[in-house]
Parts: C-alpha cells; structure tokens; sequence
C-alpha cells in the first residue's frame, strides 16, 4: 500500500493552513468548525491549489510547488466522500455508481447492499443509503486513497450507530490511506487510531486517542476530547503534590506538576457522585447544583456546578438525581491532568 | 350592517374592479384581433406571399440568431456563473445592456458598428461583406437584441449548479469538458430553455433595431413584424392575419415555458464548502 504524503501551506481566510501528514491506515481529523479540516481534503483531491507544498501517494506526485507540478483533480486518485454527499441528483443510484466509468458498478451495489435501490434517485434515499451510494462510487472509482469528509454528520443519532460500526468494518477492510474530518471527538476515536486536532490551520497534537485523553497537549485539545476543564491558579506542595485555587474558590489537589495560570483536566469518568459530604480517598470535592441529567445509552451525563460526571444509569437512579438538587462531585488528585493556560 | 364590514366589503369590491379592468386591458387587444375577422378569412389571408415571405425571412433570421445565441452564450455565461475574476459584474452588465437599450438606438448602434462608414464597417468592407440591408443583417440585429434574455437566465441556471457536484464529477475522474456534459448541462436544461424561449420571442418580434440596420425589403428583410408595418396603409386584413399568427406562436412559446418550468430536476443535494477551483 502506498502511502499518502501531504505537506503543504495554503491561506484561507482568516489563517494560513499549514501541516504535514504521512497517513498510512486511518486517520482523523478533528477540529471546531472553521478549522480547515475541509480545505485539507479539498488540497489532496486538487480542488484548491496550495502556493507551497508537496501532495503524493506513493511515487505518484499529485503535487510539487518546487517543480510547478499540480495534477488536475480528474488526474488524482481519489475517493472523496462529500460531507453531504453530492450524488448527481438527475442520475440513478447505478448510474451515479458506475458515473466514473470504470465498469463494475453491479459489483458495488451488491457490495453496500443498495442493488434494490439501483433505479431510484438520490433524493428518495434515506441519510444511511445516501451514504453508501457515497461510499460505493467513490471505491467504484478504483482510489488510491480515501477522503471522507463528515461521513457521520448528516445522519440522524439512531442511524449513526450503525453506519459507523459500517464504515469501522470498511476502512479495516480496505486497507488505504485515509483520513475522516469530524467535528466529533466520539466519532474519531470509534474509527480510527491515530487522530491529528486541527485548530486555525494548526494540528495541536497528532497522537492515538488513548494518548490524547491521557496526555493531552493543550487546554483545547483536553475540552475537545470531553474532559471538563476547571481554571485555576497552582502551587506546589511540600510532598510533590500541587494544589490549584479554582476560579470559583474550590481548592483541588492534583499529583502532577504545574505552576501559575493552569487548567485542571478531569474526564468525566474519574468523577463520583454523591449527595451527602463524606470521607473516602478522593481528595478533591466539588459542591454544586445539579444543572444537567442527560442520559447517553446506558450511562447517564450529570452537571454539578462546573464539572460534568458519568455515572451509570443505575446509580443515577439510586441517587435521586433532579435538577435543582445539591450533589457533591469527587475525584482522586491522580485522576487529574494539568495542562498551561495561556 | 357594521360601518368596518361596509368598508370591508367596498374593499372587496375595489380588488374585484381593479383586477377586472387590468385583466380586460390586456386580454381585449389580443382578443380583437381574432373577434376583427373571421377565422376562414384570417387562414386565407395566411396564404398571401406578402406573409408566407415574411414568414420564411422571419424564422431563417430568427433560427439562425438563436442558433448563434446559443452558440456563443452558453459558455460566456458558463464563464460568468463559474469563475470570479476582476470586472466580471461589469462584464455582466455589459451583457445586459441591450436589454435595456431603446430598439432604434440598437440599430444605430449596429449600423455604427457595421455600417458601411461604421467601425468595422471598413474593414468588413474590404473583405466584400457589406451588412447592412441584407438577411445576415435581420440576424445580427436580432441575436444582438435578443441574446441577453437567454444569457441572463443560462447565468442564473449555471450558478443554481452546486459547485460540489462539478467537484464531485472532477474527483472521479471526469474532465472538465465532460463534466459540463454530463453535470452542469443536464442540471441547468430548465433555465437554459426558459431563457431560449424568451430570447426566441423577443427575436420573432423584433422590430426597431431591425428596421434601422437590416430595412424592410420584402423577400430579403422583411420580418413578419415589418410586414405588419409596411401593409398597415395596404390591407389591413393582412396585418391582422399576421398578428393573429404571431399571437399564437408566442402563446405556444410560453405555454411551453410554463411546461419546461414545471419539471426541473435541479434540486441539489448538497450544501458544502466545496467549489471548484478554476483551472486555465
């Protein structure tokens, strides 16, 4: 398999997007919206012209400013699946399937399951079928690398879960370069490893998830995994410990070390819920109001004051947990990161 | 009876009359004709070479101008709806113009141009084209006046394309030229024939621009609405005829319009950040 090299630098409008990616299996992309995540697909597939830069799968240079190489987008082999995914609205299924001439457009509808729909048009198909129509005639294409841009986006929650248990099977599958933009974190750890965090045309880290939770590089990338953030001024303890005076007056402990303007990273599993003061292990104690009672599948996303914690459905229920209520969030000093504030 | 429900009711009755006269107005001058002279007598003078004449002048003038239109319009207002570049909403307004220009200034203007002591008139001259006064010239006049009816909509219908759907044609492989085939063509069709449409009956009426720079010879430049015209002092049923003629194919045109209209496959599918970058 040949590998995808990207690296280049091209203005948008208000920052320069600039970054270097070798993408072997699969990677993600995150970022807030207005990231560039888009534009970085649009680069490799030839739609936008970078003024620096070098864009190859393998030996095959789609692009070299040094060399005033820039291939065509027609002359790049790409699978590049739209965000919403701009089938041909005046075409069938089949037709839009077999649009890149490549022939075997039977063989991709039975492949994703869509031969029953062959004769109808886009606009009659649901988001999930949309989606596999997408997929099919990109592959249909015979892409040396793969561009998904939102796949998961235009879909509904209660078709998400599947498709993206779908699309995990398909890229292990295929085994090309590619790379998913997502504005999902969820979404990103679900599919791929390696996951680069794209904010203002910068990547900020470009580690595994499990690296990202754990060892997250900046107060952006740590919200931006689903950790709660909790700002505050730190100082060093005589046994190595550091103690961070929150902004809202709560004093919290942490075993890492910092100093100054710092962000207290907590993940929303590290945090008990209780609702009467007790002692245990837990050497940081948050008090607050019960904002927020959210249920995720069997988990349950409460907001106390601040900090938001997962609980399970279970004892969320034991606990009588309604708004308004008073409940007392807890997490050990060695569940916490510390990340600098700028 | 309330005094709110009198006035409410005389409000109702001022709609009713206004939109009565309006609607009398413009539908008694068409109907006229038609009431004017019998049917069989209108068919009879359709026979008349004056008209059979013009009618040939007319529609070789008019398919070729269109033909012409369509020819050079289409990509200029592909040009125009896809890529951004200096000047282009003047270049649009440039396009525009004749819309607005009076006829009679058009066919000065044209004989300025074309004329014998016109602009390019020489030099056309000494290539031994004289325009003026000859059937090319009916042509000319009516593709200038009548173009930018169809220019103006094939914009619109061109810019109604979403961009992600030529960069998704591009992305599989698909060139620009088969691109615009296969994708932006089929996708526009409804704008490009409600333009057509109207840039055909403007043309099959043209009169100002036509009498000034092309005449009125009978055989050579004498349209059907400069046969109206030149018979209004001769026979008066001819000119009816004519009329009643005209009247239908311009009906027919725009029942047709209404028609192309109400089937348009364009509804796109997408709304990202996409476009296509313009390669020169």
């Amino acid at each position: 398999m040949a590998a995808l090299h990207a690296d280049f630098a091209l203005p948008l409008r208000s920052f320069e997007l600039e970054l270097a990616l070798e993408v072997e299996g699969t990677v993600a992309l995150v970022g807030p919206s207005g990231a560039g995540k888009t534009s970085v697909l649009r680069a490799i597939a030839g739609l936008v012209r970078p003024p620096r830069g070098r864009i190859a799968l393998g030996d095959d240079v789609w692009l070299d400013s040094r060399r005033a190489v820039c291939r065509k987008p027609d002359e790049r082999r790409v699978g590049l699946v739209f965000q919403e995914y701009a089938l041909f609205p005046h075409l069938t299924v089949r037709q839009n399937v077999a649009y890149s001439g490549h022939g075997r457009a039977d063989e991709f509808l039975e492949r994703f399951r869509i031969s029953h729909l062959a004769d109808a048009r886009p606009t009659a198909l649901s988001g999930g079928e949309r989606q596999r129509v997408a997929l099919a005639r990109a592959l249909a294409r015979g892409p040396g690398t793969i561009l998904l841009d939102e796949p998961l986006s235009a879909l509904d929650a209660h078709t998400k879960g599947t498709v993206r248990a779908e699309l995990q099977e398909l890229l292990s599958e295929l085994a090309l370069p590619t790379i998913l933009v997502t504005h999902d974190f969820e979404d990103a750890a679900a599919l791929v490893d390696q996951v680069g965090v794209l904010v203002d045309g910068r990547l900020r880290q470009f580690a595994t998830t499990s690296e990202l939770v754990d060892r997250p590089a900046d107060a952006f990338v740590a919200s931006f995994t689903g950790a709660n953030l909790l700002r505050g001024q730190a100082r060093r303890l005589d046994d190595d410990t550091t103690a961070v005076e929150l902004t809202t007056g709560e004093l919290i402990y942490s075993t890492e070390r910092g100093e100054g303007s710092v962000g207290v990273v907590v993940y929303p599993w590290e945090v008990s819920i209780g609702r009467l003061q007790h002692e245990d292990s837990a050497m940081n104690l948050i008090r607050g109001e019960i904002r927020s009672v959210v249920a995720v599948g069997n988990r349950v996303r409460v907001r106390i004051g601040p900090i938001t914690a997962e609980v399970t459905a279970s004892s969320a229920e034991k606990l009588e947990l309604g708004r308004g209520g008073i409940a007392f969030a807890t997490f050990k000093a060695t569940g916490t990161r510390l990340v600098p504030l700028a | 009876m309330s005094g709110r429900g009198a006035r409410r009711a005389l409000l109702g009755l001022a709609y009713f009359l206004a939109s009565g006269v309006a609607l009398a107005f413009l539908v008694l001058p068409v109907l006229a004709i038609f009431v004017h002279v019998s049917p069989g007598k209108l068919i009879d003078q359709l026979s008349n070479p004056v008209v059979t004449d013009a009618l040939i002048v007319s529609l070789k003038t008019t398919v070729l101008a269109q033909a012409l239109i369509l020819l050079f319009g289409t990509p200029t207002a592909y040009l125009l709806a896809s890529r951004r570049f200096p000047g282009r909403s003047l270049c649009v307004t440039l396009v525009e113009l004749p819309l607005v220009l009076p006829p009679a200034v058009a066919g000065i203007g044209l004989l300025a141009a074309f004329g014998r002591f016109g602009l390019l008139g020489s030099t056309l001259g000494w290539f031994g084209i004289g325009l003026p006064f000859t059937q090319a010239a009916v042509t000319v006049a009516v593709a200038f006046v009548a173009s930018p009816l169809y220019v103006r909509q094939a914009i619109a219908a061109f810019e109604a394309v979403d961009p992600n759907l030529v960069a998704a044609s591009r992305t599989l492989g698909v060139g620009p030229a088969r691109t615009f085939f296969r994708v932006v063509l089929p996708l526009a069709r409804g704008g490009l024939i409600a333009g057509e449409a109207l840039a055909f009956a403007r043309g099959l009426g043209e009169f100002g621009a036509t009498i000034m720079f092309a005449g009125s010879l009978e055989k050579v430049t004498q349209t059907l609405p400069l046969a109206i015209y030149a018979q209004f002092e001769v026979n008066f049923d001819v000119t009816l005829a004519i009329s009643a003629l005209l009247i239908l194919i311009s009906a027919a045109l725009l029942i047709s319009l209404k028609l192309a209209s109400q089937w348009q496959p364009s509804t796109p599918t997408s709304h990202s950040r996409f476009g296509l970058l313009s390669w020169s």
